[in-house]
């Protein structure tokens, strides 16, 4: 470990918590519908849009309305991608001559997309033609993302509104968040990574010649555009198959910087949002405190776990840190911080190979999405995440201040304590259900490319993953198999919807319950003891269902890599 | 029922019982009702049958073990439920006797004529006689004559209260003892839903319904079990890409220590015991949802008499006016007071003896005392032709109609004034058709209220007095006693209005009454404590009844429903911690031999698998009739803001929770060895 490493961990934190008050009044002014400076210029744009498609964006909608039309509005996307994977060989800007996708990873891939997961069974460049890039993907990039957005709106209208029948309007909420925060963040991101060396063009391939004097074919594309939202959007799925590992994607270490950044940025600003909805910003705040002490124990572990190596090569002469996998002009500190920026949200873009990790170093990022990746998480989907959490913390422990328990105004009863549950325990039933499923089947058996527990944890890497809607994958897995797309892509199914109507369900449930004023008897949700309670529900609830599948993985792994053991 | 008869909470005539009905609960139609308990009872049997048949390679010695303390996490459940209800049986048996001896003498036609029925027999609308020495049959309302009645059936207290027809004290319950005179009642209640039928219920928890937020509670035990049901349930698959496998009955002893056995054991025995304090408080709550909405209230509202302040007012000063002297002043408002019998009375000679020395002044034999009456107002005594009155201002200048005009009027009118500004009543004197001067009444406040409002203020709790006084009078007590807000000149109008309007801000409500035209309000209130001694619609309107008739209580009742939600949340805190130490325990146990690294994670040194299995399970179990007193009783309660609290029970029960378990499961690891047992 060294110092440098420890200042871009801590410089990074406190430039995160800097940006998340400005970012969280921005994100405000949609949540509010208010105007803001972008409105001048692209006001006639939204309302073109409404007139377009018939919306009325002052219609109210109650929480099944809004939950149907965000399922019909994915769906359709969903099926659109589809088509355009299977028939973009006939279909043009496919410089590159790429046929149509198989069924299966058509069915994975469209899935992947429209749920935030970017979960790729494939390499971008050797497979989909720009038009799918650009049309297909980089839609989704944009609208799972503002879904996302959107349905975290829907919930923190729950918790402000009092006796109200209704939680917002899905198409504006999408069409603001699209429109003033997501296109134009992307631009100022785009030119910068252009100016940084990101290729932007529709040409195809280049063949050069190297200096050793050998043909090479280096594949070019729409770059810059796709990392901007794949970052900003928590998406990750890269525009090729090394993702940010590749120097065309993520060139340098400023733009490593930026590109973690841009990964939670807009997360963190939702909790800023979050409180300033409810009427207190320390609401906010201590829901950014707990994620941050998550955030960082994981950064701790997996820099101190990474920096310190692998002792069986240290007895073999090999001196130093665990440099398989990583990049070199990136380093170990980049690298492991990296890891968990991309598994605290659900982005899923990688600039090293987590499976190259130490067993803890990729534990930390396993552990991160097997919570429901709520430590700031994907856009949207990691306060709404965390708020299931905070649903269930404030009935367990607020009974103990002699109340029923009350989180910013709103009781907590048994509607909202089933629903929570009921949406929380999806995780554990599809991740662990599947893996252990993967792990009796010879389909399944098939897939990992390491033997003993580093290849148990290759699975479980995989359907955790796919379920927590991050799409970093542990590699050494051979997904592009029908039983890997086919199982993977309906575990991304119901880690994305499974949660989300039972969230929304919520929400149409507390917005239609009176408010409750605080008093000096309310249990207390804004101090450093509530932030404590957080962090411990959270690591207890996830650390009990995960650790019998995490015992027999990493951390059998790192056991039997002290006794000189590796797999 | 009386407080001084309070129980211990373990007595062998309470224990053996509770044993008995601790197996009878095992049935799977009443099981159920507690679904994680139903799973762990489902897991014991299922264990039971495999004992028989399985052949796993674990020691049959070892599987038994595993398989009575399973069967005893059970039973220990059952039985902390039939314990505390057991407290309840004892009681709701003596009043049964009570219910089963009432006959009637119901009434036919207007006159007297009467036929002895059984108390069965009487429906709501009937009229029955009762005279000296009868049982009252049935509920009612007094319709005809004054009655004195000992009530002690119902509230313990020996002391006769008057029961009559009209007014506020109307209201008769079956199973009192009419003391002196006759009456005439009017059922109004049917056989079965009688005071004591409803109070036979309530103690014995027959009717019991599980409250909203036990409810709720449940649905998170059961979401809890459900998750542990996958975790442990995906662990066979796992195992087998580890190339090796589980056998069930380690599996299921890992189910069972997962699963939140503790609070789901507890839950009922809580609820239960927790209307049981209320019910040794001489407090009944029809529903638990009562005692839980007690523990949410914002607002509470309190009459000034009685609960803020001391009953009876106290002479603390003499005003005269008109160029009189105090002392005489004193004397008259001595004489005119020595035959007065109330406390008010007896305050103004005390005052006049000890400042003024009036130590000698005797009423001379052939004095004529004046009596007070509700049409005069004001009471006196007439000596040697003079005539001494004290009474409110108004009714002595009725009174006196010649003293109107003059100065001294009004130089009384402006110390009067001032003293209602003060908080106190004035009471006027007058000689002979002369104003003397006024007797300052105070209010005396209770001591140790303005502490208690304190005290409520930490907790998040406002206090509104409410007093048919003045403003004036009104705040001036009402600052002094400490109370956040006061309502003056009340009407049962302005106390519903205020209840409504409190409530549509989000505010819990909590008032007590006893008057029928308070029940209005104490329907409308989430908290509605009705006097015992008070009428037969407030007693129907509130949803909870003081025996005691004392309206202070109001406060306790507050604590007491806090206490119940604490206790509550704390073991839920407790259980839910607890897993942590027995995941270190069994998981080393059960992969060890899959991957012989894992041994690292025994961080307790626990001697064998099976012994860590073992007493993991024996922990668990164990764990249950430890925690039973906390139950019944409940966490210690101490008035504090939600801060404070929180901090403290979180480090207790949360803290507390994580740790206790590692220092118990390898104490008890070191007796299983020590024994031999694994």
């Amino acid at each position: 470990m060294t110092m440098e490493g420890w200042l871009l961990i801590l410089a990074f934190t406190g430039l995160l918590i800097a940006l998340a008050k400005p970012v969280g009044l921005w994100l405000f002014a949609l949540y509010e519908g208010r105007s803001t400076p972008l409105h001048r210029l692209l006001g006639p744009v939204e309302r073109g849009f409404y007139r377009l498609s018939g919306i009325d964006p002052e219609e109210e909608q109650g929480w099944r309305r809004y939950a149907v039309h965000m399922l019909i509005f994915n769906a359709v996307l969903m099926l659109f991608t589809y088509a355009l994977l299977r028939l973009q060989g006939v279909l043009p800007l496919n410089p590159s001559g790429h046929e149509g996708t198989s069924a299966h990873l058509a069915f994975n891939t469209a899935i992947s997309f429209t749920t935030n997961t970017n979960w790729q069974s494939y390499a971008g460049e050797s497979t989909l033609s720009n038009l799918s890039q650009m049309l297909g993907l980089a839609i989704h990039n944009f609208l799972s993302a503002a879904t996302g957005i959107a349905l975290a709106f829907a919930l923190f209208r729950g918790f402000a509104r009092r006796s109200a029948a209704t939680i917002g309007n899905f198409w504006a909420d999408c069409t603001r968040v699209t429109l003033y925060l997501l296109l134009p963040l992307c631009v100022v991101v785009a030119l910068f990574y252009i100016a940084s060396g990101v290729p932007q063009t529709l040409a195809g391939s280049v063949d050069v010649t190297t200096l050793e004097g050998v043909k090479q074919t280096l594949a070019l594309g729409p770059v810059a555009g796709q990392e901007a939202i794949k970052m900003l959007g928590t998406n990750g799925g890269g525009f090729f198959n090394a993702n940010s590992a590749h120097p065309f994607e993520n060139p340098t270490a400023l733009t490593n910087f930026v590109q973690m950044l841009s990964i939670l940025l807009i997360g963190a600003g939702l909790t800023f949002t979050f409180g300033k909805a409810v009427g207190n910003s320390r609401q906010g705040w201590a829901i950014l405190a707990a994620m941050m002490i998550l955030f960082l124990a994981g950064a701790t572990i997996t820099y101190w776990q990474e920096a310190a190596g692998n002792p069986v090569l240290h007895d073999l002469g090999v001196a130093g840190g665990n440099m398989e996998g990583k990049e070199v002009r990136f380093g170990i500190a980049a690298s492991a911080l990296f890891s968990v920026v991309t598994t605290a949200a659900s982005c899923g873009g990688v600039n090293a190979m987590h499976d190259s990790f130490t067993a803890i170093g990729g534990l930390v990022p396993l552990f991160n999405m097997q919570l429901g990746e709520v430590v700031i998480g994907g856009v949207g989907a990691g306060i709404y995440g965390f708020l299931l959490f905070a649903i269930l913390a404030v009935f367990v422990a607020g009974l103990m201040v002699g109340r029923t328990p009350e989180y910013v105004g709103k009781k907590i009863e048994s509607r909202e304590v089933k629903l929570a549950v009921l949406a929380i325990a999806v995780l554990p039933l599809v991740i662990l259900g599947f893996t252990a499923l993967a792990s009796v089947l010879p389909a399944g058996l098939a897939g990992p490319l390491n033997k003993g527990p580093h290849g148990f944890s290759e699975i479980l890497y995989a359907f955790t993953s796919a379920v927590a809607n991050n799409g970093s994958a542990f590699a050494g897995l051979s997904a592009n198999t029908p039983f890997y797309n086919g199982l993977l892509g309906v575990a991304m199914w119901i880690g994305r919807f499974f949660i989300i109507v039972p969230m929304l369900a919520i929400a149409g449930s507390l917005a239609a319950k009176k408010y409750t004023p605080e008093t000096a008897g309310s249990f207390p949700t804004t101090g450093p003891l509530w932030t404590g309670l957080l962090v411990g529900i959270i690591l207890i609830l996830g650390g009990l269902t995960f650790l019998p599948g995490l015992a027999l993985g990493p951390v059998a792994d790192h056991l039997a890599m002290i006794h000189g053991q590796l797999f | 029922m009386a407080r001084s008869t309070q129980k211990s909470l373990f007595t062998a005539d309470l224990i053996l019982p509770a044993c008995r009905d601790a197996f009878h609960k095992l049935d799977p139609r009443e099981l159920i009702r507690n679904p994680v308990m139903f799973t762990t009872a489902t897991v014991a049997l299922l264990l039971t049958l495999l004992l028989l048949i399985g052949r796993d390679g674990l020691a049959p010695g070892f599987k038994l073990q595993l398989v009575v303390w399973l069967w005893l996490t059970v039973l220990f459940g059952t039985f902390a439920e039939a314990l505390a209800e057991g407290r309840g049986k004892a009681q709701a048996a003596s009043l049964r006797a009570t219910r089963a001896e009432l006959t009637a003498r119901r009434l036919k036609g207007g006159g007297d004529a009467y036929e002895t029925v059984p108390a069965s027999a009487l429906r709501a609308g009937d009229v029955v006689l009762v005279e000296t020495g009868d049982l009252i049959p049935s509920d009612g309302e007094v319709v005809e004559g004054v009655a004195s009645v000992n009530e002690a059936a119902i509230t313990g207290e020996s002391a006769p209260v008057i029961r009559e027809a009209g007014g506020d004290r109307s209201a008769v319950t079956a199973g009192t003892r009419v003391l002196s005179d006759r009456i005439r009642v009017r059922v109004t209640v049917n056989p079965g839903q009688g005071f004591l039928d409803r109070m036979i219920a309530l103690v014995e928890g027959a009717e019991r319904q599980k409250t909203p937020n036990e409810i709720a509670l449940t649905l998170l035990l059961v979401g809890l079990t459900i998750i542990f049901l996958i975790a442990v349930g995906t662990i066979p698959g796992f195992a087998s890409y580890a190339g090796g496998s589980v056998p069930v009955a380690i599996l299921a002893a890992l189910l069972i220590t997962l699963i939140p056995t503790t609070i789901a054991a507890l839950l009922s025995a809580i609820g239960i015991a927790g209307m049981d304090r209320l019910v040794r408080f001489n407090v009944l709550a029809k529903s638990g949802r009562a005692v839980e909405a007690a523990g949410d209230v914002d607002v509470l509202l309190l009459d000034k008499t009685g609960t803020i302040t001391v009953g009876d007012r106290q002479a603390t000063e003499f005003r005269p006016v008109g160029g009189t002297s105090a002392a005489a002043l004193a004397e008259a408002a001595l004489l005119a007071s020595l035959a007065d019998e109330t406390p008010e009375g007896r305050s103004i000679v005390q005052l006049a003896r000890e400042t003024f020395g009036c130590a000698g002044v005797a009423l001379p034999d052939d004095a004529r005392i004046i009596p007070f009456t509700a049409q005069t107002r004001l009471s006196g005594v007439g000596i040697h032709g003079s005539v001494i009155q004290k009474g409110a201002v108004d009714s002595i200048l009725k009174a006196n109609p010649g003293a109107g005009g003059t100065a001294a009027a009004t130089e009384l009118r402006r110390i009067t004034d001032d003293i209602a500004r003060a908080g106190g009543t004035p009471l006027a004197v007058a000689k002979d058709g002369r104003l003397l001067g006024a007797i300052f009444l105070k209010d005396i406040v209770k001591a140790g209220i303005r502490e208690r409002f304190g005290e409520l203020r930490q907790m998040g709790i406002r206090t509104v007095m409410i007093t048919g006084d003045n403003p004036l009078t009104a705040a001036s007590i009402a600052a002094e006693a400490g109370v956040d807000d006061f309502l003056a000149q009340a009407t049962p109008e302005d106390k519903l209005a205020l209840i409504r309007k409190e409530q549509q801000g989000g505010r819990l409500v909590a008032m007590c009454g006893d008057g029928t035209n308070d029940a209005p309000a104490l329907a409308q209130a989430d908290v509605g404590v009705a006097m015992n001694t008070g009428t037969q619609a407030a007693r129907e309107a509130g949803n909870m009844v003081d025996l005691d008739s004392d309206p202070t209580k109001l406060i306790e009742v507050v604590g007491l429903g806090k206490q119940l939600l604490m206790t509550r949340g704390a073991l839920t805190t407790f259980s839910v911690a607890n897993d942590v130490a027995k995941y270190f325990a069994i998981i080393p146990a059960m992969f060890v031999a899959l991957y012989p690294g894992l041994a690292a994670l025994n961080i307790m040194g626990l001697a064998t698998p099976q012994s860590a299995i073992l007493s993991a399970i024996i922990f668990n179990a164990l764990i249950i009739p430890c925690l039973v007193p906390l139950a019944l009783r409940g966490v210690t309660y101490r008035p504090m803001g939600a801060g404070p609290l929180l901090a403290r029970n979180l480090a207790l029960y949360g803290l507390g929770g994580l740790v206790a378990p590692f220092i118990g499961i390898k104490l008890i690891d070191l007796a299983v060895n020590g024994l031999g047992l694994a």
